[in-house]
């Protein structure tokens, strides 16, 4: 079965999404994500949505849910690469994906989530 | 008002949703939309499709090119044989959702359309209808 794969970069752990989501996927990728942030000790996730030409409330539901999980788990989450018309889409939407971060690219992303975890160290 | 084409896609499974975002996509390219124009149809058909698999027990969805110059559009019809929605108002608020979704689906594609419709009897289906045109 096809997994998403998650990549350790230091404190933090990285998911691409390039493929369509369904249930199942879905499903696998939150508790992946769950054991490894524990496993890892990550201290925030980031998932790169830059090849996403269409983002759906399904989508958004999992980026909530992986946010939530997270969060328990002491783990920030940073969304990178928001298309432009994705952005639009979204909001018109109606998605917000509260206490989600967002960054333009990975990069960011992550300088992002260093910032937060030395703030927390002063 | 001209119909330059239309199509029947099945919803019955998630490789089908994901057709019919292939073609929703290949009907708003054809009739010249924008970006961003494409992409609010595209995602305003994926959570309607998302629908009809999940709350209709599958269905269709009909795609339709129209013509009424100087504008063109594309139209979406969804309908399942499901179970029907007994208080079409209360499934159109925002958040409200009979499973575990976001409850954005209905309502969502209705923002992001410029004509909405729905029709729905319990115990007998439900059709929904959006078109954005350019």
């Amino acid at each position: 079965m096809e997994k998403i794969p998650i990549l350790k970069m230091g404190r933090f752990l990285l998911v691409t999404i390039q493929v369509d989501m369904h249930d199942q996927l879905a499903l696998q990728l939150q508790e992946d994500l769950t054991a490894r942030i524990v496993a890892a000790r990550a201290r925030g996730v980031l998932i790169d949505i830059s090849s996403l030409e269409v983002v759906d409330s399904f989508i958004g539901r999992m980026i909530s849910n992986i946010a939530a999980m997270a969060r328990v788990l002491d783990a920030e989450t940073v969304v990178v690469g928001i298309q432009p018309a994705v952005a639009i889409t979204l909001v018109e939407l109606g998605l917000s994906l509260e206490g989600v971060r967002t960054a333009l690219n990975v990069d960011r992303g992550m300088a992002l989530l260093h910032e937060r975890l030395a703030d927390e160290q002063r | 008002m001209t119909v330059v084409n239309r199509s029947v896609l099945p919803i019955r499974s998630r490789e089908d949703i994901v057709r019919v975002r292939q073609a929703t996509r290949e009907s708003a390219v054809a009739q010249g939309f924008s970006l961003v124009d494409q992409t609010k149809l595209v995602t305003a058909a994926s959570e309607l499709a998302r629908n009809t698999l999940d709350y209709g027990g599958g269905g269709e969805v009909e795609i339709t090119l129209l013509s009424e110059p100087p504008r063109r559009g594309v139209r979406l019809v969804f309908a399942d044989k499901g179970p029907g929605i007994a208080d079409i108002e209360l499934a159109l608020k925002d958040g409200y959702t009979s499973g575990s979704g976001l409850g954005l689906g209905l309502s969502g594609a209705k923002r992001l359309s410029n004509e909405f419709s729905i029709e729905s009897r319990v115990g007998e289906g439900t059709q929904v209808t959006i078109a954005r045109w350019r």
